[in-house]
């Protein structure tokens, strides 16, 4: 081992870097302590070596840091998490350290939050359906565990509903197994963090919680950590206690914003918005740590919550998100007006993973087919009602009317559910054919022609009924 | 046989350490792009950049935990790859590593500093020489062949460099680092040929000559064949902001294209999607040969969290291995998804370089680079002897910050490909898949369409009948125009008609179902008769309002339902679909009837 090195040579700073002289044996990577004229401690990274010159960035920031009087210490390793089984239900500073009033952890093992990538030959296929009980979700953009499926939202936009509705919701059909909830906490209000923990509270899952909090008011440069001890924590609870583990990141926006922060105090060439140009390898190695493992019981699931500057998709951030996550969940301002709730716009949302994880012995064999329909009709009932508003409703052909209408009741009764409306799938299915029986069997394109005529005649006699 | 100056060498000192980037010094006599190992770690890197004794590297992975005064060793070759029996059905990350063997080796989580070889070393081969004892040889020249997989003839090639006289040639079985035959040249130095050669990966592999690709490759993707065709040594791309399919287009393409091999390139990509490619391909059977497809498959994935330096390398390794399946004479079609990764690799090494940017912070080599790596495609006459030709078609997606088509990558791929499929965001949120736009795409191949068919009147009617289709579709986009200005009553029954006929094209023919057991594939016949019967309605449709048919009649016809699933028909039933035609015509007449009463 490496005896622990002392410096008092920090040379200059500025921003969150400070710069360390007449160091030998630094590594790129690892991390320092800085203790301060008045005996306080913070905690540094290695950005940069170069021959006896360090890089070094403060995640609590540099205020109060002079160059005289404050020592560094190189502690030979990079950023660590203890890990024990009883972590399970305690809250973590965003840099992992507890902050709640419980008691000492005893660390079984000490993991680098930095991980390695998973071998993709090793990875198994994720095709187990998670039943949300959300209809937009399960019907349309079904979730699997393994994956990475991030909430696309907007600022005023109920996100923190959803994402509680999940973490309470969220059960594989027909088994009961280990289960826990981690939620990393980046640059988020106090109220939000505080509405996710009740949440969990109410429904006692906080025992199988693991929290790690960065709010608003905590340094920025931190949480360019907390997603990483956020999901060192998922991987040691899925891939060595065998547990099923969903993770909830909320606000990617927060920390890409720490990312560009830094990039621009080392003065790189910035990419698109000024972020940097590694922005999405830097995010894939937080989201490609969802997934599953070969001949492994446990799994991440990932749900990312970012909120899109001015709800514009094409911003870097949810932009590179959404070429790294398995699809998005997309919120709607204008659906959030319509007080459709969740809003989810359900024709720019999707679900890669779908295919494999539906489908008879998984929801039933008519799934595929029915959501296809139900996108199609919906795309075209959204084509009617646009022209609806440019020349009046007078002016559509019936057909057109005819999907206007599909659209409208869509909406109201298969897009809008109640927070704690926790529907089977069955229900979700069965939702979509009663909505579909307003139409022939020839507009049901998408359709097996067996299927329409096993599943749809019940839903079509109510309809007549009525 | 010479041994190697193992001696001499050279070893330098870090001096700096920023990301994927490290400075040695002490490097004397190092060549660029010469691969060496980094740090106490043995981190495998490849100089990029000199300076008299000052070597840039970049380094192929994580560098934590690295830092100044640690050893780097030169390795004196550059970045290569091993070319040999084996390749097939192996699954290899950015710098040909065996990533099944690595989770043997080291578990689950890739480790660093791991170097296996990319052919097994262990296993034989049973080699059958195809010439005799005293044979002159040159480069390139067949000498044997090896029974890889059921589906590949592995042919054993004299390497490059390397010409004379050959003996000691014999069957047998041996692992590929063994010589089955002895070539002596005119000098007098003796080379021993092995299964297996070595090619640095930027280099293009040598030819003798380049023809121009003019043979259809089909994919079984009704968009693609008949409307904007590659051909077998082609060259596409295909751009599109997220979810809009790139990967699923690719993945289809990778399993129904008519090519002897594939070479599928995750470059960057998500982790999980190429789990999908190896659980599936397995048990997917080429619709041509029936076997499995991972028998004619090699797959490089380099995956978004892995080391960015080998994402740079990955495309390369996997066009040289594409290239000595080509020239063997085999048709070969390489997927690289996406080209976007590589480029922003390009773009993070040349930033931590420090060297001046052009747009959007990517290197001013970036065109200069996707053309050379695209130019790598084509249909050649192959290096040596039997006379051969190989094709090697190259189909790159690309993934555009926004979706937005003015970015450099986009950009300075379309100066080099011949067939641009635009994927649209509008058509992927209405589930019409594959969203490839039928009003922005282009391909230079068109020509090569009516010659896939057997029967030549056949292709001529399928070539009209395509531009038929275009127009129609093209005439759409104004008609809706005017719908939306003055509506849908203002339209002339032949509008409408029209209107009907598109809707019936996009539907009914352009829109393909990925992941029905049937429509994922539609061959060429089932293709012509899918577009005739379509068509057809078309005219009998005109045909019946001269006659005074209400368009609303027409439009209720029970066949119209039929032609909406001939896609289904199975191949082996196609007869069906020319049926169908048939019921057009007999509920036509009735509709006449019903007029002239």
């Amino acid at each position: 081992m490496l005896s622990i090195k002392e410096y008092q040579t920090v040379s200059s700073i500025a921003g969150p870097l400070m710069m360390v002289e007449m160091v030998d044996e630094a590594k790129y990577g690892h991390i320092v302590d800085i203790e301060l004229a008045d005996g306080s401690i913070r905690h540094g990274q290695i950005l940069q070596v170069e021959n006896d010159k360090v890089l070094v960035q403060v995640f609590e920031g540099t205020r109060g840091i002079d160059v005289d009087k404050s020592t560094v210490r190189f502690l030979a390793k990079p950023l660590e998490l203890a890990v024990s089984p009883e972590i399970l239900g305690r809250v973590f500073s965003g840099l992992g350290e507890p902050k709640d009033d419980g008691p000492p952890l005893i660390p079984e093992k000490r993991l680098d939050i930095n991980s390695r990538p998973i071998n993709p030959y090793a990875r198994d296929y994720p095709n187990e359906f998670i039943q949300t009980g959300i209809s937009t979700i399960d019907g349309l953009n079904p979730l699997v565990r393994g994956q990475k499926l991030p909430v696309f939202s907007g600022a005023g936009l109920p996100h923190d509903q959803i994402t509680a509705q999940l973490a309470r919701q969220a059960t594989v059909l027909g088994k009961a197994e280990a289960f826990a909830v981690v939620f990393a906490a980046m640059g988020i209000t106090f109220e939000a963090a505080q509405f996710f923990i009740n949440d969990l509270h109410e429904t006692g899952a906080i025992e199988r919680a693991v929290m790690f909090v960065n709010l608003a008011n905590d340094p920025a440069i931190e949480r360019i950590a907390t997603p990483r001890f956020a999901l060192t924590a998922a991987e040691y609870l899925a891939f060595e206690l065998d547990m099923h583990v969903l993770v909830i990141l909320n606000d990617m926006t927060n920390y890409c914003e720490a990312l560009r922060e830094i990039s621009a105090a080392r003065k790189e060439v910035p990419g698109r918005r000024g972020y940097p140009g590694y922005l999405y390898t830097d995010l894939a190695t937080v989201y490609e740590r969802a997934g599953r493992i070969k001949d492994k019981k446990g799994s991440i699931t990932m749900v990312p919550v970012l909120t899109m500057p001015e709800d514009d998709k094409t911003h870097p951030v949810p932009d590179l998100t959404g070429y790294i996550t398995e699809g998005q969940i997309i919120l709607s301002r204008s659906l959030h007006r319509k007080a459709v709730s969740p809003p989810v716009d359900v024709l720019p949302s999707l679900s890669r993973l779908k295919d494999k994880g539906i489908g008879e012995g998984k929801t039933r064999e008519d799934h595929a087919d029915l959501y296809n329909q139900l996108y199609a009709a919906y795309a075209r009932g959204k084509e009617a009602q646009e022209l609806a508003a440019i020349m009046g409703e007078a002016a559509l052909s019936e057909e057109d009317k005819k999907y206007m209408t599909f659209a409208d009741k869509f909406e109201a009764e298969y897009v809008s559910q109640d927070y704690y409306d926790n529907r089977p799938v069955e229900q979700t299915l069965d939702l979509g054919w009663e909505l579909l029986s307003m139409f022939e069997n020839v507009e049901l394109k998408r359709i097996d022609i067996k299927l329409i005529e096993k599943y749809m005649p019940k839903f079509r006699k109510a309809e007549r009924e009525a | 046989m010479r041994t190697k100056i193992m001696a001499d060498k050279k070893t330098g000192r870090i001096v700096k350490v920023a990301g994927p980037v490290v400075i040695a010094e002490g490097m004397t006599g190092v060549r660029m792009y010469d691969v060496v190992r980094v740090g106490n770690l043995n981190l495998i890197g490849e100089i990029v950049e000199l300076h008299e004794d000052r070597a840039s590297i970049q380094v192929y992975e994580e560098t934590t935990g690295i830092g100044p005064g640690e050893p780097v060793t030169d390795t004196q070759a550059p970045l290569s790859v091993e070319l040999g029996p084996g390749l097939i059905e192996s699954i290899y990350d950015g710098i040909q590593r065996p990533l099944n063997a690595l989770v043997e080796a080291e578990g689950e989580f890739m480790s660093r500093g791991n170097l296996l070889p990319g052919l097994d070393r262990e296993k034989k081969w049973h080699f059958q020489p195809l010439i005799k004892d005293g044979a002159k040889v040159g480069p390139g020249d067949i000498i044997g062949q090896v029974q890889e997989t059921t589906q590949i003839l592995h042919k054993i090639m004299v390497p490059f460099g390397v010409s004379g006289t050959v003996h000691k040639i014999s069957e047998g079985d041996y692992p590929v680092d063994q010589p089955v035959a002895v070539c002596t040249a005119e000098d007098g130095t003796e080379t021993e040929l092995k299964l297996m050669q070595k090619w640095p990966v930027r280099n293009a592999r040598q030819l003798k000559n380049r023809l121009t690709p003019d043979t259809l490759l089909v994919t079984g993707q009704r968009v693609i064949d008949s409307f904007f065709p590659v051909t077998k040594g082609g060259t596409a791309c295909v751009p599109g902001p997220f979810g809009t399919g790139k990967t699923v287009v690719q993945h289809q393409l990778a399993k129904w294209v008519d090519a002897d091999v594939v070479v599928y390139v995750g470059c960057g990509e998500r982790g999980n999607e190429m789990t999908d490619v190896l659980m599936e391909f397995p048990e997917l059977k080429d619709p041509r040969s029936g076997e499995p497809l991972m028998k004619r498959s090699v797959l490089i994935a380099n995956t978004s969290n892995m080391p960015v330096a080998a994402r740079e390398a990955s495309v390369y390794t996997g066009i040289t291995i594409a290239e000595y399946f080509r020239d063997m004479g085999y048709t070969v079609a390489l997927m690289a998804d996406s080209t976007s990764r590589w480029a922003e690799a390009m773009r993070e090494i040349s930033t931590r370089l420090e060297e001046m940017p052009a747009e959007e912070g990517y290197p001013a080599y970036l065109a200069a680079r996707i053309a050379a790596f695209y130019e790598r495609a084509g249909r050649v006459q192959c290096a040596g002897t039997p006379e051969r030709e190989g094709a090697l078609s190259i189909i790159g997606a690309v993934s555009p910050p926004g979706g937005d088509l003015s970015d450099s990558v986009v950009q300075a791929t379309l100066h080099v490909v011949k067939v641009f499929w635009s994927l649209e965001g509008r058509l992927a949120y209405q589930r019409h898949f594959p969203a490839i736009s039928w009003l922005t795409s282009y391909s230079f191949y068109k020509d090569s369409l009516k010659d896939c068919f057997e029967d030549k009147d056949q292709g001529r009617e399928m070539e009209q009948m395509t531009v038929e289709a275009m127009a129609l579709l093209e005439q759409e986009a104004e008609l809706l125009e005017i719908v939306r200005l003055v509506g849908a009553e203002a339209l002339s029954p032949t509008d409408r008609v029209s209107l009907e006929t598109s809707r019936s094209i996009r539907e009914d023919y352009l829109h393909q179902n990925a992941f029905h057991e049937v429509d994922t594939h539609t061959s060429m016949p089932k293709q012509y008769e899918m577009l005739k019967t379509i068509l057809h309605f078309h005219k009998q449709a005109l045909v019946a309002i001269k006659a005074d048919v209400e368009t609303a009649d027409i439009f209720k016809l029970t066949v119209r339902e039929d032609i909406a699933r001939a896609k289904y028909i199975p191949q082996a039933e196609i007869d069906k679909i020319a049926d169908i035609r048939k019921t057009i015509e007999d509920q036509m007449k009735k509709l006449h009837a019903s007029v002239a009463t």
